[in-house]
């Protein structure tokens, strides 16, 4: 049987985070092309709601990728995103879904690098926690 | 403000499990204000909800919205249908919203998503204190604008006592001694004589020891012929 794609959501800063994409992909740099990214203005505008949505509706991993903390375009913004990936992986806990799923990095424009390793980790994560779906050993 | 936290999600979901329709409702005004029940909360709570369901392999329908204050009977009306139609109502309001809706739907199964925790304020952004205990006969006019009731740990009515040390409550040195601030305001305020006058043993009738409290106001009571009309209305 073909292996599954994995399905993966990233929410990326359109400041640091979308643009250390761009570099990556200028770069050469190779990363699975199941990766969806979604541009946003700020890491700070990701609420939970929309880390749990994407779950729910297929996928796997997701990331929120936003400016270095302390040099962030809003400030604040990358803390505050930070803060709810936090408190996703917490309710994630709670209702018995792996907090790994979800995964918050932050980058300069100029880290391609880091765009790479963070695509590679969670493809890694979405690749051996597979779907949420009931799990085989009847918990 | 009511302030409430929300309950663990293994908790909340033990109590629906043994139901098919979950409708949830939020409330849009304290419980929204301190981030426990309002828009936002709801969605997430049906979002995780529906993530655990698939993750066990289980079907159940959770549906989510907010009213506008779910403790006024005219605003849960509105969704009559939708409760009706559920198998479980889930509250995501104070204790008060829930109620009213178990009071006007007696057959309905209501469960509480929140823990209703006390009357307090936002001091802060993400942080509530309490502030009052609802005794029924305020006194903050003596005390410097602070309640004792509520911010003194032994709800002392003449204060401090000799635990207070350097501002801070022995009972934990993380509490302010609400004494001591009293004493600090009317100091600010050049009423320092009230920190000297002697308070008698408060009148608790009006509390809650004599059970449920009800406050009727004759002048805005409906006679039963405008009730007759509002009905009629609704």
């Amino acid at each position: 049987m073909a292996e599954r794609n994995p399905k993966v959501v990233g929410f990326c800063c359109e400041e640091h985070g979308i643009e250390c994409a761009n570099l990556a992909v200028r770069s050469g740099k190779q990363y699975d092309v199941s990766v969806r990214l979604v541009r946003v203005p700020c890491t700070g505008r990701v609420d939970g709601i929309h880390i749990l949505k994407a779950l729910e509706d297929g996928a796997d991993a997701v990331f929120v990728l936003g400016c270095l903390e302390k040099n962030c375009y809003y400030d604040t913004g990358s803390i505050e995103g930070r803060k709810r990936v936090d408190y996703v992986k917490s309710m994630l806990s709670q209702v018995g879904i792996e907090p790994e799923r979800v995964e918050m990095f932050n980058a300069s424009s100029s880290m391609a690098w880091k765009f790479s390793e963070i695509v590679s980790k969670m493809t890694d994560v979405a690749k051996r926690l597979g779907p949420i779906e009931p799990r085989g050993d009847g918990q | 403000m009511i302030v409430a936290e929300r309950k663990p999600l293994g908790e909340i979901a033990e109590m629906v499990a043994p139901y098919q329709k979950v409708t949830v409702i939020g409330c849009r005004s304290c419980v929204a204000i301190c981030l426990a029940g309002g828009e936002k909360e709801v969605k997430m709570l049906v979002s995780a909800m529906k993530l655990k369901n698939r993750r066990e392999g289980r079907k159940q329908d959770f549906d989510g919205f907010v009213l506008e204050r779910q403790c006024e009977k005219e605003w849960v009306k509105e969704v009559e249908d939708k409760i009706l139609s559920s198998d479980v109502v889930l509250s995501m309001s104070c204790s008060l919203g829930a109620q009213t809706i178990a009071d006007m739907y007696p057959e309905k199964i209501v469960v509480p998503g929140l823990n209703t925790a006390m009357f307090g304020v936002p001091e802060e952004q993400g942080v509530w204190s309490e502030k009052c205990l609802g005794c029924g006969d305020c006194i903050i006019h003596t005390t410097g604008g602070i309640c004792p009731i509520a911010r003194c740990a032994k709800s002392m009515l003449n204060g401090p006592c000799g635990g207070s040390s350097n501002g801070h409550c022995e009972v934990n040195l993380d509490i302010e001694c609400a004494w001591y601030a009293i004493h600090e305001r009317l100091k600010l305020q050049g009423r320092l004589d009230l920190i000297e006058m002697v308070r008698p043993p408060k009148e608790w009738t009006t509390s809650h020891s004599g059970g449920r409290r009800v406050i009727v106001r004759e002048d805005a009571k409906l006679t039963p012929h405008q009730k007759r009309d509002k009905e009629a209305v609704i």
